[in-house]
């Protein structure tokens, strides 16, 4: 018997960044939620989370991920100011505009490149990012190194504090009357009558509509409801220094300065499977390569240093998708859960509580890898 | 009511240092810790997140709460550093700031 | 460019590390000894080799004792590099450490971490103001530089305490007074152990005798103490507590604080060995089996590191660790000599279970108060950290990434144990399962100079397959 306290509208297993933004999503429309979520030492990915709100470079080989991003980083003021005033937790967001530095003469080809295949992707919103010589990157971000040659700025680029993204995401939800239960990985999932049953080693949860955001997990998990879901598994290693008065006057896509004053620095891209170990030889690079593009950083001291492993689909694009043989079943996966938190919370909630993954979003279903043609782009 | 300082039960060869501009006699061999604390200063930096004054707890090396800035180093723990003659010392006030 | 290799790398040259490089020397593997600290000896040796006659005076035999150990391990022949930090050790055993300012890697077939033990954080309303220390501290402000303070108030309880109360006595200068704070009812409870204690009757008789010798010199002592607090506004100013039914009020600069030791993880963490909580000691060890080896293969555990045995005990572990080594790696050990070993250590173990008993932290310092400064790095209350897991934070790694407790410069050496008993406390399960902080390179902050000059061979890093 599965008691009452354990029924809900929808039952979203996995408490991350992407089933803790839908979940808030679905309890500001009313409904009902329980979040599953694992113990303390798990795979964890929404814990190793540079704090990117990105949008330039996203989706180039796939338009309706670029629009996707930039629907994301025009609703992620309102999910700030919406769980400031529910929680008191800010996530502090920032958009001062993000800048990306190129070293070599191919990286900035690349990125203009780039810039040319997406610039109409946003229609008449425009794409945004644009190519920056030198003279101009060094008056918005002085301090880079005499290496970088130029590279890219977007007004649309901007960060946040991920982990206190993800602790109001977690108080705003139970707050609105939603449960988020830790501790309690799903081990199987049914179907009893109309309801989706979970059960996990803390019991049973039933719900009409399930959704599955367990990222790695999803991967055996998805099956249950007739769902298949292609992820990979790639290390990303990241270096903390310690707090240092303001010095990155704005993010780049490879170091940022938190709002507590320390310097991240990225990242590292592993085939080690699902290990976390940080390596020195990593360590050695990545202080070498940030020291080279940011002079100044020499004077600081690395603290600490993590890795996690990154849900990468083939295309590095999202992947939801609605099960045929199971309606009301959702799977949803993607490596970008700190930018698309604002779409996560407002746009696709709505979606799925409409019960339909219709118009752009379909665009995401995984069966655009069946024609093997799959391009992959920078993440 | 101020603390009374510590008293030496030995003397070793004097080291002299400054600290916030002022010479601080020390004994050759000991930390710049020690030494500080021998002078009667207990307060080596802000602590960065709410500018609290910190000073030695640990004395191993374990807690960094001594942390001070050394030859214009900062963030180094007084209690691993041995006193050098000549050495300049200034409190650790909170987050380090970057010399352009 | 060509990795050094060794048979053996100790961390730490305590008595664990000190014995251990003797003996491995002597049955002929390569030794390497990396120590942080400037001369051996480790925390309870420190500064042995250059005390001088004053400071044994009033530092006692026992301290002067590890004098010949230091000598021992001098004349060892192995490669001993003071002031060398170890920030990291990879799956395969290599490993990587910063000495003057410079960073370099060896390769170990085996390494022994005898980095010993920690102070038991001891958090209390002021413990993070100007003049609160640990005991640990006033004693390591004696060994290394000669200095007592005149007016300190020892608080907390312990075998240590009462050494260092004693030491001050014979510098002249006793303390202004001892607040122990054991709960009532503790004596009555370590009463069973005793006659396994009697084993070990010289370890007894010499804690009495320093007690004895405490109370002959007049130092008021206060005892069952409970409420307390650190007063003061931008330093120690006195200490607040209940004693006897009453309350009271010790003005005094210096506070030194003590409940006990505990292992130091960070290695241990850092390898992802497996640990266990111990029930009667009440803080994490790391498994290990006959051998002193962890589960992380090739890593060795001698001394407090391993469980809190105290000096004597570290050195035949050390020896024990090391000729096990030894033997498995093909050259001759005595069989009967280690067979003595065992004896001895196991003859010297008896008095534990008397102490852990005796001395176990108090309730009121494994359980603060909510408005406790708990991460002092991050200044990270108790009752924020109470909150978060009433939110549904299962752990300290959660807890962590949600307030940075742990974040900090410390790694967690000071709060973790804290922070680990608070969420199991608040989630009504054992430590066991609550378990601690992952611990990840650089053990202790780098200059990213240093980093970025750094040139590691290449690894062979761990691949998980699902």
């Amino acid at each position: 018997m599965i008691p009452n306290e354990n029924f809900a509208d929808t039952i979203i297993v996995g408490g991350g960044l992407l089933g803790s933004a839908v979940a808030w999503g679905l309890t500001r429309l009313g409904q009902k939620v329980i979040v599953l979520d694992e113990g303390d030492v798990a795979l964890r990915a929404s814990r190793g989370n540079f704090g990117l709100v990105w949008v330039s470079g996203k989706g180039e080989f796939l338009p309706p991920y670029a629009r996707w991003s930039r629907l994301s980083s025009e609703l992620w003021p309102q999910l700030a100011e919406e769980l400031i005033e529910q929680t008191g937790i800010s996530p502090v967001y920032q958009k001062p505009g993000g800048v990306m530095f190129s070293l070599t003469e191919e990286d900035l080809a690349r990125k203009r490149e780039q810039i040319g295949r997406m610039k109409d992707y946003n229609g008449p919103k425009g794409y945004g990012a644009r190519m920056m010589d030198k003279a101009e990157l060094d008056e918005m971000l002085p301090g880079l190194g005499p290496d970088v040659l130029g590279g890219t700025y977007s007004p649309h680029d901007g960060h946040c504090n991920p982990l206190f993204l993800l602790r109001g995401l977690h108080a705003g939800l139970q707050k609105a009357g939603g449960c988020y239960v830790s501790d309690a990985p799903a081990t199987k999932i049914e179907k009893e009558g109309s309801s989706f049953v979970v059960s996990t080693s803390h019991g049973r949860y039933a719900g009409a509509k399930l959704i599955l955001a367990a990222g790695h997990g999803n991967r055996w998990l998805a099956p249950q409801v007739g769902l298949e879901v292609p992820l990979i598994a790639e290390k990303g290693e990241i270096l903390v220094t310690e707090r240092a008065r303001p010095l990155l006057t704005m993010p780049t896509h490879l170091l940022r300065q938190t709002g507590e004053g320390t310097i991240m620095i990225g990242d590292s891209h592993e085939h080690t499977g699902y290990s976390t170990r940080s390596r020195s030889t990593v360590i050695a690079d990545l202080a070498r390569y940030a020291v080279h593009c940011f002079p100044a950083l020499a004077q600081l001291r690395l603290v600490r240093s993590w890795g996690a492993v990154r849900i990468l689909t083939p295309d590095g694009c999202p992947v939801y998708q609605q099960s045929e043989l199971c309606p009301g079943a959702f799977s949803i996966n993607c490596h970008s859960g700190v930018t698309l938190a604002g779409a996560h919370a407002l746009a696709l909630a709505p979606a799925i509580a409409e019960g339909a993954l219709s118009g752009e979003l379909d665009a995401f279903h995984p069966r655009r890898f069946a024609n093997g043609t799959v391009k992959s782009a920078a993440h | 009511m101020a603390p009374s300082n510590p008293r030496r039960i030995d003397q070793g060869r004097v080291v002299t240092f400054s600290f916030e501009g002022q010479t601080v006699r020390a004994c050759e061999g000991e930390s710049v810790a020690a030494a500080l604390t021998a002078a009667g200063i207990r307060d080596f930096r802000n602590s960065i997140v709410s500018g609290q004054p910190r000073g030695i707890y640990c004395m191993m090396g374990a807690c960094f709460d001594c942390l001070v800035e050394i030859d214009g180093v900062p963030n180094r723990q007084a209690c691993m550093t041995e006193v050098q003659e000549g050495m300049f010392v200034r409190r650790q006030a909170g987050a380090v700031e970057v010399k352009a | 460019m060509n990795t050094e290799i060794v048979d053996l790398l100790i961390v730490g040259a305590g008595p664990a590390g000190m014995a251990a490089a003797v003996e491995a020397a002597k049955a002929g593997l390569s030794v390497a000894v990396l120590d942080e600290q400037p001369r051996p000896g480790g925390q309870i040796y420190r500064n042995v080799e250059t005390a001088g006659a004053t400071r044994d005076k009033v530092l006692g035999p026992e301290y002067v004792a590890g004098r010949s150990l230091a000598d021992s391990f001098r004349q060892s022949g192995v490669r001993y590099m003071p002031g060398a930090l170890v920030w990291n050790i990879g799956t395969d055993m290599m490993v990587d450490y910063s000495l003057g300012g410079h960073s370099s890697q060896i390769q170990a077939a085996n390494v022994l971490a005898a980095t010993g033990a920690l102070e038991r954080p001891v958090p209390m309303p002021g413990w993070t103001l100007p003049g609160v220390t640990t005991v640990g501290a006033l004693q390591i402000l004696l060994k290394s530089a000669g200095l007592v303070q005149p007016d300190a108030v020892l608080v907390g309880s312990g075998p240590l305490l009462w050494l260092v109360a004693q030491q001050m006595v014979a510098a002249g200068m006793p303390p202004k007074a001892i607040v122990e704070n054991t709960p009532r009812g503790r004596v009555l409870e370590a009463l069973k152990y005793v006659p396994r204690a009697l084993r070990a009757r010289s370890y007894l008789l010499k804690g009495l005798a320093m007690i004895r010798r405490v109370r002959r010199a007049g130092v008021p002592i206060y005892r069952h103490a409970t409420a307390l607090r650190v007063e003061g506004k931008d330093r120690a100013e006195a200490l607040r507590f209940r004693a006897g039914g009453k309350l009271h009020r010790i003005e005094s600069g210096n506070i030194a604080l003590h409940q006990g030791v505990i292992p130091n993880q960070q290695i241990t963490r850092l390898l992802r060995a497996e640990h266990f909580w111990d029930e009667a000691q009440k803080c994490f060890r790391p498994k290990l089996d006959d051998d002193g080896q962890s589960t992380a293969k090739g890593l060795y555990v001698a001394g407090d590191g391993g469980g809190i045995t105290g000096a004597a005990s570290a050195a035949l572990e050390g020896r024990l660790v090391a000729l096990g080594i030894a033997g498995r790696m093909g050259h001759p050990v005595a069989a009967d000599r280690i067979a003595r070993l065992r004896v001895v250590l196991a003859r010297d173990a008896a008095v534990r279970p008397l102490l852990e008993t005796l001395y176990a932290p108090a309730p009121e310092i494994l359980s603060p108060a909510d408005d406790v400064t708990i991460c002092r790095c991050e200044e990270i209350t108790a009752g924020t950290i109470r909150e978060t897991v009433r939110l549904g934070a299962p752990g300290p790694n959660q807890v962590k990434s949600l307030l940075r407790t742990g974040m900090g410069p410390c790694q967690g050496r000071v709060c973790g144990l804290a922070v680990s008993c608070l969420i199991a406390e608040t989630r009504k399960q054992s430590p066991q399962v609550t378990d601690y902080y992952r611990i990840r390179p650089p053990l202790k902050p780098l200059p990213l100079t240093e980093l970025a000059a750094f040139e590691p061979a290449p690894d062979t890093p761990e691949v998980i397959e699902k």
